[in-house]
Order: C-alpha cells, then sequence, then structure tokens
C-alpha cells in the first residue's frame, strides 16, 4: 500500500523539479509549464496581452475558456521559480484547429488590486466568460464593454467562488433550538 | 430544396469525410469576416446594460421599445430571458439575461468528493447528462495519472452515443414544437423516451444517472442489454425517414428555417462557438475526430457540416448526426471486449459488494473510499469531450485531498448562447423563436 501511494506522488514531485532545477523554459517569451502533459504559460499582468496577441497570431484562434481559481486556502502550487504566487489567479484556455493544440495561461492577480485587461478586442468570445469570473471571483477587467453581473442577481453582495465565502450562509430552522444536535 | 436534393447534398457532405478538413475549413473562413461581433458601441448587436438599467431604459428614437421575453416562455427552453430593443416587428439589439437556475454548483463541487462529483456535475445538462460525468471523470482521472480497463471505455462510448442520441431527439422534438410543428413533439418524445428506457435498464436512472465514475463505470451493463440496443438501432433509422418526410423536404419548414439567424464560421471562431452551430457554417471541426478521447479514433464516422450556417442546416446537421451516432453504436457492439468495467484499485474504486462481508480490508476500503474520499495528487488539468451542444471542458485544481480544489465545467450552452445577439439583429421577432431553439441551449448547463 506505501509503495502505490509513493508511485501517485512520484509525477507532481517530477514536475517540480522539471521548473525549478533546470533553467526555466520559456514559450512565447514566458515561463512554461507542464501539468500531466498539458502546456501552461505564466506570463505575468504586464505581460499577458502581448503573450495573447502572439499567440492569436500564431494560430490559436479560439478562447475556449476563462476561469480563476482563488488560492486563499492552497498558496502551495506548481509554478515555476520566477513567478511570485498571488491570491488569485485567471486561467485562460486557448485552442488551435490548425495545429490541434491547446495551450493554457495562469496569470497571478494580487488580492489587493485584482483587475486584468480584458481580451474581448481580441476574442469577443470572451465577454460572457469575462463576466462570470468577474461575477464569481469580482476580478475586473479592463476595458471590457459590459462589465455586469451575470450569474448571480445585480444587488447582490460579496462574489460566491471566493475561498472565504460562506457556503450554507442561509440560516437553517430549529439548529439552535435545545436539544437538537 | 426537395428531399432528394437534400438527401443527395447530405451525402455529398458525408464523403467530404475523406478529404482534407483543413483545406475544407479555410474554404469556409474565406470571404467571411467577424467585424459586427468585434462592435463595442451603439451598432453593436448586444443590449450591453445592466438589468436595471434596461428596465429605465426609455430609446430616444419613439419607434423603438424594449420587449422582455421569457424567463417563463415555452419556447426559451427553461428560464432564457431575453430583452430585445424592437423597431415594430424587427430586433435591433438583444440581450440573454441568465442566471435564474444557477444554483452555484462549482462551489458545490469543491464540498464534494471525487466519488460524489459525478452525482452533481451530471445535473448541468440534464439533456446530455452522461458526457458531463465523463468531462468530469476524464479529468480526474487525468489527474490520478491512470488508465480505465478497455471494456470500460467502450461502455463509456456506447453510453455517450445513446445520449447524444436522445438529445438530438429531444431537439427535434423542441424544436418542432418552437416552430408550431407540435407533432413533433409527441414524435420526438417517442424515440427519446425508448433510448431513456434502455439507460435507465443500464443505469437505474432515466436522467441524471451517475454512471460514469472515476475509474470506470459504477456497474456493468446488464442481462439483455445488446438485444435491447440492437432493437432501438433497427427502428430508429425508420422514424427518422419520417422526420425527414415531415420537416426536410417540407415547404413550410423550409420558410420558417431556411436563411434565417445566419452566422459564419469566422464569427463562430471568435465567439468560442463550437459544436454543430459551428459545424453547420461548413466548418469542420469534432473533437472526436479531431482531438480524440476514449476510443474514437478506432470507430468509422463523419463529421457533418452544412452550407449556410443557418437555422435549417443546424437542424439538419442534428438530425444526421443521429444517424452517425447509430453507426458508431453499431461498431460499438462489435468491437466491445470483455473484461473489467471499471478499474479494480481498491484506493479508488469501492471493492465489489460480496467481497464486503468475506473480507475486513474490503470493509475499510469501501468505509474510507464512501467517509473520506480518494486523495488526488495535487495538480491542475482542463479536458474536453464532445457534447450534443459542443465543446465541454472540465478543469479541476486538486490541492492532494479528496475533493477538488476548484472544479469548472465549461458548458457549450453557455458560450454558445453570446451568439443569440447577432443572430437576432435585424431579424423578425417571430424568427427570435427559431433562433433560440435552433442555438438549442440547456439552461442547467448555462446556470450551472
Amino acid at each position: 500500500m506505501a509503495e502505490e501511494r509513493d508511485h501517485e506522488e512520484d509525477p507532481s514531485d517530477q514536475i517540480e523539479l522539471n521548473t525549478g532545477t533546470s533553467d526555466e523554459e520559456l514559450l512565447y517569451e514566458v515561463p512554461m509549464s507542464e501539468s500531466r502533459g498539458q502546456k501552461v504559460l505564466h506570463p505575468t499582468r504586464d505581460q499577458y496581452l502581448e503573450t495573447i496577441t502572439k499567440l492569436s497570431e500564431d494560430g490559436f484562434k479560439v478562447c475556449i475558456d476563462v476561469t480563476a481559481v482563488d488560492y486563499l486556502e492552497n498558496p502551495e502550487r506548481d509554478i515555476p521559480r520566477s513567478i511570485s504566487p498571488e491570491r488569485f489567479e485567471v486561467v485562460i484556455n486557448l485552442l488551435s484547429h490548425k495545429k490541434k493544440e491547446r495551450v493554457r495561461m495562469r496569470i497571478q492577480i494580487p488580492e489587493t488590486d485584482p483587475v486584468i485587461p480584458s481580451i474581448f478586442d481580441l476574442y469577443p468570445g470572451s465577454e460572457a466568460l469575462e463576466r462570470e469570473v468577474f461575477d464569481l471571483f469580482g476580478i475586473e477587467f479592463e476595458g471590457h464593454p459590459d462589465l455586469t453581473r451575470i450569474l448571480m442577481p445585480e444587488n447582490w453582495n460579496g462574489h460566491p467562488l471566493r475561498k472565504d465565502y460562506d457556503v450554507g450562509g442561509i440560516p437553517v430552522q430549529f439548529k439552535n433550538a435545545p436539544g437538537a444536535g | 430544396m426537395t428531399l432528394g436534393a437534400y438527401r443527395s447534398n447530405s451525402k455529398m457532405l458525408q464523403e467530404l469525410g475523406e478529404v482534407d478538413f483543413m483545406t475544407q475549413n479555410e474554404a469556409a473562413l474565406e470571404n467571411t469576416a467577424a467585424e459586427r461581433v468585434f462592435r463595442r458601441g451603439e451598432d453593436a448587436a448586444i443590449l450591453r446594460m445592466s438589468e436595471s438599467e434596461i428596465h429605465a431604459y426609455e430609446p430616444l428614437d419613439d419607434r423603438r421599445m424594449v420587449v422582455n421575453m421569457g424567463p417563463q416562455h415555452p419556447s426559451t427552453h427553461g428560464v432564457l430571458r431575453l430583452s430585445l430593443e424592437m423597431e415594430g416587428e424587427t430586433v435591433i439589439r438583444s440581450k440573454p439575461i441568465i442566471g435564474y437556475l444557477h444554483t452555484g454548483m462549482e462551489k458545490t463541487g469543491e464540498q464534494l468528493s471525487y466519488l460524489q462529483g459525478a452525482t452533481n456535475v451530471t445535473r448541468m445538462d440534464y439533456s446530455s447528462p452522461l458526457f458531463s460525468e465523463l468531462a468530469f471523470s476524464l479529468a480526474t482521472e487525468k489527474l490520478l495519472e491512470i488508465e480505465v480497463p478497455e471494456r470500460a471505455i467502450w461502455i463509456r462510448m456506447l453510453m455517450c452515443e445513446l445520449n447524444r442520441i436522445s438529445s438530438h431527439l429531444l431537439f427535434q422534438a423542441t424544436n418542432g414544437m418552437d416552430i408550431g410543428a407540435v407533432g413533433a413533439m409527441i414524435y420526438g418524445w417517442r424515440e427519446r423516451e425508448e433510448v431513456l428506457r434502455l439507460l435507465e435498464k443500464i443505469t437505474g436512472l432515466r436522467m441524471n444517472h451517475n454512471y460514469i465514475r472515476p475509474g470506470g463505470v459504477a456497474a456493468d451493463l446488464p442481462d439483455g442489454w445488446r438485444d435491447d440496443t440492437l432493437r432501438i438501432l433497427s427502428n430508429l433509422p425508420e422514424r427518422l425517414d419520417d422526420f425527414d418526410g415531415l420537416f426536410t423536404g417540407q415547404p413550410i419548414w423550409h420558410e420558417r428555417l431556411q436563411g434565417v439567424g445566419v452566422i459564419n464560421s469566422e464569427e463562430c471562431l471568435a465567439l468560442g462557438v463550437t459544436g454543430p452551430l459551428l459545424r453547420s457554417t461548413g466548418y469542420a471541426w469534432d473533437l472526436r475526430k479531431d482531438m480524440p478521447y476514449l476510443h474514437y479514433d478506432q470507430v468509422e464516422f463523419d463529421v457533418l457540416v452544412g452550407t449556410y450556417g443557418d437555422c435549417f442546416d443546424r437542424f439538419a446537421i442534428r438530425l444526421n448526426e443521429i444517424r452517425e451516432s447509430i453507426r458508431i453504436v453499431h461498431q460499438i457492439l462489435e468491437n466491445i471486449p470483455d473484461g473489467d468495467y471499471r478499474l479494480q484499485d481498491k484506493k479508488i474504486t469501492p471493492p465489489p459488494r460480496t467481497r464486503i462481508d468475506e473480507s475486513m480490508e474490503a470493509l475499510i476500503h469501501h468505509f474510507k473510499i464512501f467517509t473520506e474520499g480518494f486523495k488526488v495528487p495535487a495538480g491542475e488539468v482542463y479536458v474536453a469531450v464532445e457534447s450534443p451542444r459542443g465543446e465541454l471542458g472540465c478543469y479541476i485544481v486538486s490541492d492532494g485531498g479528496p475533493k477538488p480544489y476548484r472544479m469548472h465545467i465549461r458548458g457549450p450552452s453557455f458560450t454558445n448562447l453570446q451568439v443569440l445577439p447577432h443572430m437576432l439583429q435585424n431579424a423578425l421577432v417571430a424568427d427570435a423563436i427559431a433562433v433560440i431553439s435552433t442555438v438549442d441551449p440547456i439552461m442547467g448547463e448555462v446556470d450551472r
């Protein structure tokens, strides 16, 4: 049993070694890592627009997905050494039909200034996806044509997918009644 | 276009399977422009205002007014709401307002173990639930770096193709009803029910099966599954011909659908649109063919493409994709091997029920899996499958614990919905119904 467990943990160790010891691999002039064989780029917020423009010129014509992750409770993660981890991460998935390839970008966004440029002018399909991230994570997209809430009601307080947002905030009747639980 | 002409046309399209798709795709992209989807100002198709702004909005032009459609409207497929800025009967700008079905399923996904996760995602796209289960399971397996047994892979393909058939039949039913051919609803529903009955026999549930799970599938195929499948496969082609007779060659159907809601390949790519919508523009892209998963590289089928990118092409593609799925299921029946239906790894899949009575260890593993769940090594992956509506992706971040740290589903309906305002611009409000219907959004997946 112990052996099995070791096996399972092996690959993630290797990935850390790859990105940590040798000179960092660069792709489109930004640090690159591999996650289970999938290519991941790590541009900084300032490099982001430049990198994504290069990618779109290089055949990555479809923006499949824009989402985010809140690393509040999980600060440890597998990113190249030169990238300093922040609380939020915006994750962009691009697809190239010509190369039949996917590439993912993870951009670190600090908690104090959760702003990132919008990619509407390159991929208008990101409009709804960016609105979703804004709605559920509170990350603002600069230059977005219509940054409004999309899934939650307009007058909602807070951003539900943040890790410090409570689950089950709706009061349950009789929960604190004498004799219960 | 007569029935015969359409048939030969679709035959021709099928033979395109032999030629290089990329040349054909480049041809589809030629002379098309996507300028209109990049617009930001007043001339954009989208009414870019918040709900309260729309409520207070009074157009300067007297002839214009804002009309609300939905969320409670039979043609809005659940709870889609549209705000339409109209001039007479013509739609000028519009905005889909969504979120009425939002129940925070991605947040829920963070509270559930990987074993429970499939129960959650299966409720997203309720008309093709097995695909969300598949994407979720594939992503989990990629994180675990495990391979499922051959038989499990073929069972998954079988189930998915049957589900694709039932989902496209549901589309035929609702699409017919939306356009006013109420009879279609009965026919589509009847055939779909046949398929659902088989899915129920295999999984125990008509919908929300929770059948495809990390490590394989929940149970082996029951006795008599092959005969039941063959019965459906032999009955269905005739019934599909009935659909052809009812719709494909019918002048009223042509009037309502042809040339309505036109969109081109370039616009689809810019908007991130996938699935039958993209293929209807003549652009051949199907993940099963182009980036194969499971064993789709071992079966023969054709990617169907349209020519005009209108509502009729989208209808015809879905109808004929049922025929392709039947072809695939026939090949699955030939190729499905014997063996295990799930990985027998005590750490990931629960032990067989009988073992629990005999073995203390099996009982412990069973207990561990159902209380704590299995741990998944830290990392993040994105896995995509071709659902009946387009690319359905699952992005999972694991922190090494028994629950996903973050679970995100990229629903095709959510992205596809963005084409609505562009298709509706300068269209009649009566056509809006046809357009919404052929985009075929499933609101459970849009709102999650």
